[in-house]
Formats: C-alpha cells, structure tokens, sequence
C-alpha cells in the first residue's frame, strides 16, 4: 500500500518536471495579483502593511484554485483514473498520494515565494515567518479540500468556475485563520492560537478529504 | 466464476435492460453484443464496478464485488476505450505506472520480454507522445499480458489495432483460455476466436442467452 | 398520498403564521432598546432558523440517498435546496433592513449575517453542482455528497466567522446571542419557526411531487396517471 502511494506519488512528480514550463504558472499568478493591488492604490508601506495579510492570502487561495485542475483532468481524460479506481489499494492512499504531489507541486513553491511578496507588501520580519508558517500548513488543506471538490467537477465542461463557487465558501475558514494570524503578528502579539486551529483544519482534511475525495471520485465514474 | 444476477441499467432515462443474468467460469470466454448505445460499455463498467447497476448484484467467486473489492481487482484487468497512456511516459514507465497501481513489481526483463511479445522490442524507452494510436493500444495488451489476472474484461480490444494486432489480441485471449482465465469482451469488429465462445444479446426486448459455437 | 397532508399543512402553516404574526406585531411589547424597528426579528430569525434546518434535511436526505440508494431521500434533497437558498435570501434581507435602524446602515460585517452570506453560497453550490450534471443519479450524488462535506463545515466556518467577527466587531451591538427575551416575545418566535416548518413541510411535499413526476415522465405510472385526467 505505502508502495503504490510512492509509486503514483512518482509518477505524477515525474510528468509534471517533464513539463516544466506548466510548473510555474501558479506561482506567476500568485505574484502577479498580489502586484495588482499596491498598483491599484497609494503605496504608502502602512497602505500596503495593513492589507497584505488579506491579499497574499486571497491571491494564494486563487493560485491554488487555478492549478487544481490538474489534479485529476489528465488521468479522467486519458483513462488512466479508470484504472486507479480498479486499483486493488485503496483508493484514499492513491488520492494522498496525487494531492500530495500536487501540494509539493504548486502550494510549496507559493510558501517559499511568500517572503518576497511579503517584501513588496512592506510585511515586518516576523510576519513574514508567521506568513511562512500559515501558508505551509494551510495550502495541504487547500489541495486537500480543493480535491474534493474537483473530483465532483472534473466531467462537467468549462467547469472551472463552478468548481471555484463550490469550493471557496469552504477555504473560508483557512483564509480568516491564515490572514488573522499574519495580521495580528503584524502588531507582534502571538499566534499560537490561530496557528493550532490551522494545524488542527489540516489534522482533520488529512483524515477525511481523501475519504470524501474517494467517494466523489466513484460517483463521477458512474456516469 | 463471474456471477451476474438480475441486473438493470438506466441511463438518459432510458432502460437499456433490466433483470440481465448471466455466469462466465473459468477458462470461458464470452462476447456481449448489440447494436450501438445498447448499454455494452455501461454493462462492461457495471461488471468492473465503475458503475452501480439500478438493480442487482454482480459475484465474484460468491461474494458480492462490494464486498469483495480488494480481491476482485487483484484478480481482473479492465481495459476500456481511451488508452491509458501518458504522453510524457516512456512505454516502460507507462507499462510500470499501470503494474504499479496493482502493486506488481516485474522486472525490466520480464517488462521487456512482454514489449517484445506485443510487437513494441526496441521502443522501451520512446516516449508516448511518439507512438501511434496502434501502439499506444499494443502498451496495454502488455499491460494485460502482466497484469497476472484471472479474468479479463475488454472493452473493444480491437480498437485502432491493425491485422497483426488482431491477430495478437486473438492469440493471447486463447492462451489466457488455456491458462484458465476468462474473457468477456465486446467488439464491433469481428474477432475469429478459435474455441467456443458464448454471447450475450444487448438491445432486444429480452435478453437471450445464446450458445456459440464458433469453428473448432 | 401526500395530497391530504400538503393541505393540513399548508392551512396550518397558514393559521400559525397568522396568529404568530399578530402576537408578534401587535401584543408583544415594545424593546427596551429598539424600538418598533425589532419587530422583523420574527420572520428574520425563523428564517434563519430555516436555512439551516433544511441544510440540514439535505445533507440527511442526500446521506440517505447514497448509502442505501433510495431515490425518494435524492428528490427531497434536491427539491428542498431551492427553498432552502430562499429562506436564507430572506434571513438576509431581512437582516439587513433591521439594520438599517439598528446600526444605521444596511449591510455590516456581522457574524450571523456573514455566516447566513456564506451558507447561501453553500445552497448556490449545491444547486449550481445539480444542474451542471446531465446524469440525473450521478447529480443527485454529486451534490448530496457536496451537501454533506457542507454540513461538516458549517460549524467550523460558522466558528471561524464568529472568531473573526469579536474581532473586528468588539462592542457592536448583536442582540440575538443573549436569549434573555421576554416570554412574550419568545411566543410568537416560536411560533412562527413552527409555521415556517409546516410552511416547508407542504412545501417541500409539493416540490418532491412534482420532482417525481418530472423524472419519471418517461415511465409507465406516469402515462397512466396523466391518461387517467
């Protein structure tokens, strides 16, 4: 079981290095709309300080949302999730291992980009790690989640943006925790508290999201 | 031994059939016919349990596939209309990737010696993307050659196959006959399978079970 | 069958809400602190009472629907979303014309009306989700499993708002979460939750109905039915 995680886990890294240039989309989005709003106001640093929590946050959820797509489009398309559904493993363990790859693949290089855009967002020191931390346990959850949400889509035309109307309403959560917490180490109090609700939302999509995502999964099959 | 009890399928809101039985044991092969939008595909992914019958119950060695999920996967192989292969995949890794999720780890040589019997020796290494349609098919008769199943289920196997192809998938349904594992296939072209085979008509007012004696 | 019962409750639903409104215009006192202007409490909070219930009914129908595969539990859950969305549409509105005098403006970050916002996302997702599926099962399905992941989130969103609302809100006056209210005004509120219910069982009688006529058009106990007029 632990060798067909690895292998699909593989697998999937393995396609998605051979077309590196689709890699860093996600990520040129991401720094991209966090660059729209200094443009779209007075750049004051305090301007800028005070709304950055909320817009590297919100710019990350939809850089997430964007690269969700591949996550299951290719395998429906080709048949291929056809054949990891008839998989003797469970299918929960092979649906870890395509979210796992694709966290690895478009969540981490946004929480390592962060401290730049923390940097254009004239973000303290301390925010930035506190923004780090967020990041790095809140986009497992948006993989995780965003999965679920994508498997009950992936049949549907053009159904990217019913997709986002379905699955933003539950990032919610995440993105007050996740932006309250960059805000508030802005002004140098602690953040344990919101850090352990993320660590605890990520506790909880780890345990159920591929559950739920395994169930869409063979609905979507039935057709 | 497969044991298809009184299934129904509904799709589009039409009954494509209903109370549908039929058993397939070791060493048989059975083709399902009928004509277009009959419900062959739907009854080929009933059987795999990709899809739910509306009524019903398939068995597999007298356990429902429900139940008995782990096990009826490790011992069928499905191969449907679309490929299955990636394009940025050399037609080992394709190979692989398919074994992989059956948790099979075969060695290179016996990867390499299964190529060679589908027609595809020297193309190891060649990525999907350069393969033609024919080929694409010929990685996933491999694919079943390795896949160490008992029962086979074929979803238009002959597809974009040429002659030699045919006549590869013909030889290896024989083989797997004679090893003991069974087929059931669908095909809109026709296969001149050298044994006795048995049909199952789609698309009539009731189904008829018919006995098949095809030229031994 | 359900005729009888869509009648009783329709006439119940209707004699409660008349009774519960006049308790709730007319006999209950006037608030200490607000007013008149408070009296929209009595359709705002059992509505909101209802956005939920039914979310509720949904996720439980659609449960149902997927595990022991009963066609009937699918209807209900579908033909429910709508009055669903409609009743947290009103909570909404509602709302927001009690906070007009209240807070003075129409719409304000608070947590019940945020997380009221969010819950109709929630409904449009669900009905969006139906629609986009040409495969009636498959749809049904589909949304009914997205109504569940919902129902396991409601609480924590509903959580995560509340959190962000003492925030942000601190001192602002939100006078549901004290129910200290006086017996007099606890009436007619209960009241009218108990029409709303009955309001929605017809409802949803009605729907359902129709629902199963329409997805059945094809078949023969519907021919029947529509030869028999």
């Amino acid at each position: 079981m632990l060798k067909a995680y690895y292998h699909l886990l593989m697998r999937d890294l393995r396609l998605a290095l051979r077309n590196r240039h689709e890699l860093a989309n996600p990520l040129i989005f991401f720094v991209l709309v966090v660059t729209l709003f200094p443009l779209a106001v007075t750049p004051t640093p305090d301007a800028l300080r005070a709304m950055a929590p909320g817009v590297i946050w919100v710019s990350a959820l939809l850089a997430v949302l964007l690269s969700l797509d591949r996550l299951f489009k290719q395998d429906y398309d080709d048949g291929s999730l056809d054949q990891l559904m008839l998989s003797p493993n469970p299918l929960m363990i092979l649906v870890l291992a395509k979210v796992t790859a694709h966290w690895l693949l478009t969540g981490l290089p946004l929480v390592i980009i962060a401290p730049l855009l923390g940097l254009f967002m004239s973000l303290p020191m301390d925010a930035v790690s506190v923004l780090i931390y967020s990041l790095l346990l809140g986009t497992p959850v948006l993989s995780l989640v965003g999965a679920i949400g994508v498997s009950l889509t992936v049949a549907v035309n053009r159904g990217g943006v019913l997709l986002s109307l379905i699955i933003l309403p539950l990032y919610i959560p995440i993105l007050i925790f996740g932006a309250n917490a960059v805000d508030v180490a802005t002004d140098g109090l602690p953040v344990t508290g919101q850090l352990l609700f993320l660590g605890a939302v990520l506790a909880l999509a780890v345990s159920l999201a591929p559950l739920a995502t395994s169930v869409a999964l063979r609905i979507t099959a039935s057709r | 031994m497969l044991e298809i009890q009184s299934i129904e399928c509904v799709r589009d809101d039409r009954l494509l059939f209903s109370d549908l039985s039929f058993s397939v044991a070791d060493a048989e092969v059975l083709q399902i016919e009928g004509p277009n939008g009959s419900g062959k595909t739907s009854l080929l992914r009933i059987i795999c349990g990709l899809r739910l019958p509306d009524a019903g119950k398939i068995k597999w060695r007298g356990e429902t596939i429900a139940s008995n999920r782990e096990d009826y996967y490790a011992d069928m192989v499905y191969i449907g209309h679309l490929p299955c292969v990636k394009a940025d995949l050399t037609v080992l890794e394709n190979v692989r990737s398919l074994l992989d999720t059956r948790s099979l780890s075969l060695s290179n040589s016996i990867i390499e010696a299964a190529l060679a019997k589908v027609g595809l020796a020297s193309y190891e290494d060649v990525p999907g993307k350069a393969l033609s349609s024919g080929q694409r098919r010929r990685i996933l008769l491999a694919f079943v050659e390795l896949s160490q199943a008992k029962l086979w289920i074929l979803d238009e196997p002959l597809t974009a196959l040429d002659v030699q192809g045919v006549e590869l998938m013909e030889s290896m349904i024989l083989e797997h006959r004679q090893a003991g594992g069974s087929v059931v296939f669908t095909t809109h072209h026709g296969m001149q399978l050298d044994c006795e085979m048995r049909s199952v008509q789609l698309g009539q007012n009731k189904r008829k079970l018919q006995q098949d004696q095809d030229g031994c | 069958m359900s005729a009888p019962l869509i009648t009783w409750f329709s006439i119940s639903a209707l004699l409660i809400a008349v009774y519960g409104l006049y308790l709730g215009l007319f006999v209950a006192p006037t608030d200490y602190q607000q007013g008149e202007s408070y009296r929209i409490i009595f359709i705002h909070v059992p509505a909101a009472w209802m956005s939920l219930f039914i979310y509720m009914v949904m996720a439980i129908s659609s449960a149902i629907g997927i595990i022991w595969q009963i066609r009937l539990a699918d209807m209900v859950a579908a033909a429910s979303a709508p009055i669903g969305a409609s009743f947290t549409f009103l909570a909404l509105v509602t709302g927001a014309l009690w906070g007009k005098p209240m807070w003075g403006a129409y719409w304000v970050w608070d947590a019940r009306l945020t997380s009221e916002l969010i819950l109709l996302f929630l409904y449009f997702g669900y009905m969006a989700l139906q629609s986009a599926i040409e495969d009636q099962r498959s749809a049904d399905k589909a949304s009914g499993l997205l109504a569940i992941v919902g129902v396991v989130n409601i609480p924590i969103i509903h959580y995560s708002v509340e959190w962000w609302n003492t925030l942000h809100q601190g001192a602002t006056v939100t006078k549901f979460d004290k129910p200290s209210m006086h017996i007099d005004m606890l009436i007619p509120l209960l009241l009218m939750a108990v029409a709303f219910k009955l309001f929605y069982a017809a409802l949803v009688l009605v729907r359902t109905r129709n629902e199963a006529l329409y997805r059945d058009r094809n078949r023969r106990w519907v021919r029947e039915l529509v030869e028999k007029l």
